[in-house]
């Protein structure tokens, strides 16, 4: 198994690489004005939408992109499917960078960040707050995430006597570990969710249901399947590796049939519901936005012919990224009206900073692929 | 291959079923709904006695250390638009067509207080993970502890009255909202809207009692003479005066499980901004989704147990291709 994974053998400090750290500096300046002047002075949150794109991009579609690292485990794991094992090192490394960002957006965006802590002291916590299970989730998560990509970082100097040693005693809590990295996204995907129910009536019933769990849940999967074979032919194709063809199309079968099972529910609940779906105004062509988001890229990837073509599961897989990132902003800031006269749309400030905190992520990602084994190695 | 596509879609889709079971809309474990607190106070606003003088926000200001607002730079007088981090009670306006007659739906207007309902079952005390939003445990007022808050805002989120307002232009921001002068009442007196209103619109009391006299307004016939009581329901002043056309409806009784604060008017509630919410609270109702799945953390637990398992026989048998 040593050589399973192998490290990418270019340059870390590349023309993008210098792109990249541009915005994330921009990025850093904003945020470092933000905890002088205020949240108001960069972003254009209000008390109507308390929430906006920090929330509805870093933490929602930031943390479903991270769940690239537990669908792989998911198949691996759960389902016995080894085959996959090749893809779960990059998957993991994407998750704990999307999920460590998301915390780091969590905290710039509370208010009063010095009582932070109060969240982890278990006579403070509000049990029946979903928040609370929310936040206590992502926390544990991304410390389990850096646990599960710790043996990429050992095996780098698996010389060294003690890392030999680490390495053999995280083999031996593999099973712990990750069954408890299947446990928290389960856990807290589905109640990023939940959190919207509270809302009530101020989000439209194209998306207000008591299943709302259930399809955070189901939508972060398929996004997770979907950012690993997208992340997989992309990084075959900027780092000139072979294609991993057949597993590829193996997975868009699994994805396939996750999307399946989310739409045919989603549509029960809203037919059950009685949804305006056709008389929402612009809701409802957001709504079908989203929804053919996941319908075209489906209709392609159950065709056997079509899953073989990288090109189609690239595109495929990029659709439906879209739909899930569409379905958490209509969910969260699109459908989501606190009554007339309030208006939200994110401020130019706001949105580099949450460009500065993607371009960090990318930053890491690339230096973690180049230094350290985390991408298969070629065979044959 | 151990699981063929047809297992993995059946899997799915049964704990798709499962999850979906577990949450349809009337779980046998629905959260049960939160009884009145037998001492609670509040404050019952009645619209038709209400002069639109403002006298209530002038004195909330006072009494809060709160500050004017300029909307229109050029004003020289408090000119909020809305509740904001400055303004908690706001007294606002409905007309409609010629703007005549005082309490008439069509071709009238009529005033309508704005401030903190303080809800029996309140969304924003669910919502809140510090418990930094909290109800009394007598009094039932809904209060506000900056020493835990962390700013997040769910409880703006949450509240179906859009009450907590954020200090979005300070780098150490608090929530803002009507606490119903606790501080004023904590030293014997009352909430300084009541205390300076001159028409009785606003009246302090306990809940039961503002509920009885609600009852007793909602039972007069149209222009029988009869008496307010001024300030407080037990204050012994009152205005003498011919009842109005009341609509036959208490806003606050059930609405969201109920509040504190209530209200009598002659124009339909929804014409006034007030939402219509139905009987339950949405906290109980958000409490039964979520607690339908982590009660006493059985079902993560079990979850969990079954993973450890599932993974340590898998790695243990590998299915290699």
């Amino acid at each position: 198994m040593a050589e399973e994974f192998v490290p990418v053998q270019t340059k870390v400090v590349t023309k993008p690489f210098l792109v990249l750290a541009a915005l994330a500096l921009t990025g850093l300046g904003l945020i470092a004005y933000r905890y002088v002047a205020g949240l108001g002075a960069v972003t254009n949150l209000s008390d109507g939408y308390p929430w906006g794109i920090w929330i509805a991009y870093d933490v929602l579609v930031g943390t479903a992109l991270g769940c690239g690292g537990y669908a792989m485990a998911i198949l691996v794991y759960v389902f016995n499917r080894w085959e996959y094992h090749p893809l779960v090192r990059s998957a993991v490394l994407t998750s704990v960078l999307g999920y460590t960002l998301a915390a780091v957006a969590i905290f710039i965006d509370i208010g009063r960040y010095w009582n932070g802590y109060k969240l982890f002291l278990p006579w403070q916590v509000n049990l029946s707050s979903v928040l609370v299970e929310v936040a206590l989730c992502i926390g544990a998560y991304v410390v389990v995430l850096w646990i599960e990509f710790l043996p990429t970082l050992l095996e780098k100097h698996r010389e060294h006597p003690k890392a030999a040693v680490w390495l053999r005693r995280l083999n031996h809590a593999l099973p712990i570990i990750a069954a408890v990295g299947i446990l928290l996204p389960t856990m807290h995907q589905s109640s990023l969710g939940t959190l919207m129910v509270i809302a009530g009536g101020k989000l439209s019933p194209l998306w207000q249901t008591s299943l709302l769990p259930l399809f955070f849940l189901l939508s972060a999967l398929a996004m997770g399947f979907a950012v690993t074979a997208v992340e997989s032919i992309a990084s075959s194709y900027f780092f000139r590796r072979p294609y991993e063809t057949p597993m590829l199309a193996n997975l868009a079968r699994v994805t396939a049939g996750v999307v399946a099972v989310y739409l045919v529910l989603r549509l029960a609940d809203l037919l059950y519901r009685g949804a305006p779906v056709l008389s929402s105004g612009w809701l409802s062509a957001m709504f079908f936005l989203e929804n053919l988001l996941y319908m075209v890229p489906l209709i392609f990837l159950v065709s056997p012919r079509a899953a073989r073509n990288l090109r189609v599961l690239f595109l495929a897989g990029l659709a439906l990224l879209l739909a899930g990132a569409v379905y958490r902003f209509n969910a969260f800031l699109v459908g989501f009206s606190p009554g007339p006269g309030w208006r939200y749309f994110p401020a130019v400030p706001e949105i580099a900073i949450t460009l500065g905190l993607v371009s960090l992520e990318l930053m890491a990602y690339l230096y973690f692929v180049k230094r350290y084994p985390v991408l298969p190695a070629q065979h044959g | 291959m151990a699981i063929s596509r047809r297992s993995f879609l059946k899997l799915a889709a049964g704990a798709g079923l499962a999850a979906g079971a577990s949450l349809a809309p009337a779980p046998v474990g629905a959260r049960p709904p939160v009884p009145r607190l037998p001492e609670a106070v509040g404050i019952l606003y009645d619209a038709t006695l209400c002069i639109g003088c403002k006298a209530c926000m002038s004195a909330c200001k006072e009494f809060n250390g709160l500050p004017p607002e300029h909307t229109d730079p050029r004003a020289i007088w408090d000119d909020p638009l809305d509740l904001s981090p400055k303004t908690v009670n706001i007294v606002k306006l409905y007309t409609h067509g010629s703007g005549l007659a005082k309490d008439r739906e069509v071709d009238g207007y009529a005033y309508i207080r704005r401030f903190c309902m303080h809800c029996v079952d309140p969304a924003c005390t669910s919502a809140c993970p510090v418990g930094a939003l909290y109800k009394d445990a007598r009094t039932g007022i809904v209060k506000y502890n900056p020493d835990v808050c962390i700013g997040c805002r769910y409880c703006q989120i949450a509240c179906p009255y859009n009450i907590p307002k954020f200090q979005w232009d300070s780098p150490f921001p608090r929530i803002v909202k009507c606490q119903m002068c606790d501080h004023l009442q904590a030293r014997g007196s009352f909430p300084a809207c009541c205390r300076f209103c001159p028409t009785g619109a606003s009246l302090f009391g306990e809940v039961r009692e503002l509920l009885r006299e609600a009852r007793r307004r909602l039972a007069l016939k149209e222009g029988e003479p009869t008496w307010f009581p001024l300030r407080r329901v037990d204050s012994g002043s009152h205005t003498y005066r011919a009842a109005p056309a009341y609509l036959p409806y208490i806003y606050g009784e059930k609405d969201g499980g109920g509040t504190q604060v209530l209200m009598l008017s002659s124009v339909p509630f929804a014409k006034l901004g007030l939402p219509a919410l139905g009987e339950d609270s949405i906290a109980s109702h958000s409490e039964t989704v979520y607690h339908a799945l982590y009660k006493g953390m059985l079902l993560p637990y079990l979850v969990l147990s079954g993973l450890v398992y599932l993974v340590y026989r898998n790695t243990t048998k590998k299915d290699l291709p």
